[in-house]
């Protein structure tokens, strides 16, 4: 299959071309720079009492130009971002002295968890134009509103509102210095990883800036499992909820019936 | 020692849980009161989600019921015909119950609501309660008889068609005041977790006019059903019943409450219930004021599908 060996020969052959070019920063579309990154596991299985952990990716930047890499014109920035699902944010009022939940709105796929670091603050490496382009950073994360109960012309308090919750609860996180150089090329990246993770498929993404201007990006999916006996029991309640159910009940049942056993008096 | 709880999905004080638990079960036995009123309302305090808390509370009344329910059936204190006839309401009331649930939590307004119940049916009892025992108490002071109750007095609820004859509690009754007095508690049961007794016991002796003696027996047998299958129901539509966090309730609440019997027996009548409506009062006051100052935040956000 030709177009499959065609990266290869790409691949091949820029490291040559690359060594070939005369003067910085005038890449022409073949020498772009590449980006390339590393889990050590495509898995992570936590255990219930998981307290939050740190997550290392290694990643490096091909094809460089050496002189804007030594004065640090590359930038970095990697996301771990959790399983896309909507999200409902309400709003409380003061109906007749009493706080209830008054008008409310949900926002379509957003990232149920979204870890950023970055080689220095994602502001002093682009515009925000160009972070809300890409979708990059939590205040430029894309939500989008598909219903709403109370008053539209609110939207941006309700997603003002949500990026606040969702960095409270540790959810939604960011490093500005949590991608490091180790090398010319070579970066590593350490993404925190919330207590409150949410199960499922997460994607690990890069972007690479050169000049304030973004290169390219890379994607692979992370899946987090959580183990445990206290996983095994919410498994088992939303995939055999009867069964389930029933269980509780006879558990019940032998509790209340064995204390009446063992403490019956005559 | 703190342990996770899968379904509330978030780490608590297992002593605590267990403190609580005994308190209530001690509190049950004492009284001879189911303790879900008392449980659902001291979980949501302590950061439970309401959902979590009323599916997990309605589980822990099976627990706490059965045993009294047993004594019962052994003396032959328990109506089982009448209690069936309650069921039928009751079970059909607990579906209705979850339907409303679950519209409720799909609408954002449940937690409010079932605070709002609370409030209303804690205030209530407690009220009624204190009322009624500190007259008595003031009549016992001045050794005057308890005030008498109007026997033979032709009472509506006995006019009604569909009678049906009740041989275990000698009484001829209406099967329709019966039915919905079930089908109420059963709404309350789904809706907030409790049994019901502390409001189907006094409507079945004051309402129904059904003997003292078989009331408490039959009420716990069909509180044993009702409850049984909100759990199954609110494990089946809500998965919010919580195996980890019941398990500890009811194993602290059953020792709770062998202890709470023999403490109530010493104790007397009035000074019981005035100690009972006391602490039912500051329970719904303290919801109450949950409901009033202003939220730390007034924004709040759930995440997924069908939220």
């Amino acid at each position: 299959m030709p177009w499959r060996v065609l990266p290869l020969l790409l691949a091949l052959l820029l490291p040559s071309l690359a060594a070939a070019q005369m003067l910085p920063g005038q890449g022409t579309q073949a020498e772009r720079e590449g980006l390339e990154i590393g889990t050590s596991t495509s898995e992570i299985a936590i255990t219930s009492d998981f307290r939050g952990a740190d997550l290392t990716i290694f990643g490096a930047v091909t094809n460089t130009d050496d002189l804007l890499l030594a004065i640090g014109q590359y930038d970095v920035v990697v996301v771990l971002e959790g399983p896309r699902e909507d999200a409902t944010v309400r709003k409380k009022e003061r109906v007749f002295g009493i706080w209830i939940n008054a008008s409310s709105m949900t926002f379509a796929d957003v990232p149920h968890s979204y870890s950023m670091s970055s080689s220095r603050s994602i502001d002093d490496i682009t515009t925000p134009l160009d972070l809300t382009g890409e979708g990059i950073g939590i205040d430029h994360i894309p939500l989008r509103p598909i219903d709403f109960a109370g008053n539209f012309n609110s939207l941006n308090e309700f997603r003002t509102a949500f990026r606040r919750l969702q960095q409270g609860g540790g959810l939604y996180e960011r490093d500005p210095s949590g991608v490091r150089f180790v090398s010319s090329n070579l970066f590593k990246a350490s993404l925190r990883l919330p207590a409150n993770i949410p199960n499922g498929v997460h994607t690990v993404r890069a972007y690479l800036f050169k000049s304030g201007k973004f290169v390219t990006q890379k994607s692979q999916p992370l899946r987090v499992i959580k183990t445990g006996i206290e996983q095994t029991i919410t498994d088992a309640a939303h995939e055999q909820p009867i069964f389930y159910g029933c269980f509780a009940v006879l558990m019940a049942v032998l509790t209340g019936w064995g204390a009446s056993l063992i403490f019956r008096k005559d | 020692m703190t342990i996770y709880l899968p379904i509330a999905e978030l780490s608590v004080n297992i002593f605590i849980i267990l403190g609580m638990g005994a308190a209530v079960g001690f509190l049950s036995g004492m009284f001879g009161v189911g303790g879900g009123f008392l449980i659902t309302p001291l979980l949501i305090f302590y950061n439970i989600p309401p959902v979590v808390a009323v599916a997990t509370g309605a589980n822990q009344v099976v627990a706490s019921s059965i045993s009294g329910a047993i004594t019962h059936f052994r003396r032959g204190t328990l109506d089982m015909k009448l209690g069936s006839v309650l069921l039928v309401g009751g079970l059909s009331g607990a579906t209705v119950g979850i339907w409303i649930f679950s519209l409720l939590r799909a609408i954002g307004q449940l937690d409010l609501f079932i605070s709002l119940l609370y409030v209303v049916f804690l205030g209530a009892v407690g009220g009624l309660m204190l009322w009624e025992s500190v007259n008595a108490m003031r009549r016992a002071a001045r050794n005057e008889p308890p005030a008498p109750r109007r026997p033979g007095h032709q009472h509506w609820v006995h006019k009604l068609p569909l009678k049906v004859r009740f041989k275990k509690s000698k009484i001829y009754l209406s099967v329709i005041p019966i039915v919905t007095l079930g089908f109420a508690i059963g709404i309350l049961t789904s809706v907030m977790g409790v049994g019901g007794g502390f409001i189907m016991v006094p409507a079945m002796i004051y309402l129904l006019r059904i003997p003292t003696n078989v009331v408490v027996g039959t009420s716990l047998f069909q509180i044993i059903f009702v409850t049984a299958y909100t759990t199954i129901v609110q494990a089946a539509t809500n998965y919010s019943v919580d195996i980890v966090l019941a398990f500890f309730l009811m194993l602290a609440g059953v020792i709770g409450a062998q202890y709470g019997v023999r403490v109530g027996q010493r104790l007397r009548g009035e000074q019981l219930r005035a100690l009972l409506g006391l602490l039912v009062l500051a329970v719904g006051l303290r919801l109450a004021v949950a409901l009033v100052v202003t939220p730390e935040d007034i924004y709040s956000v759930v995440m997924g599908v069908g939220n």
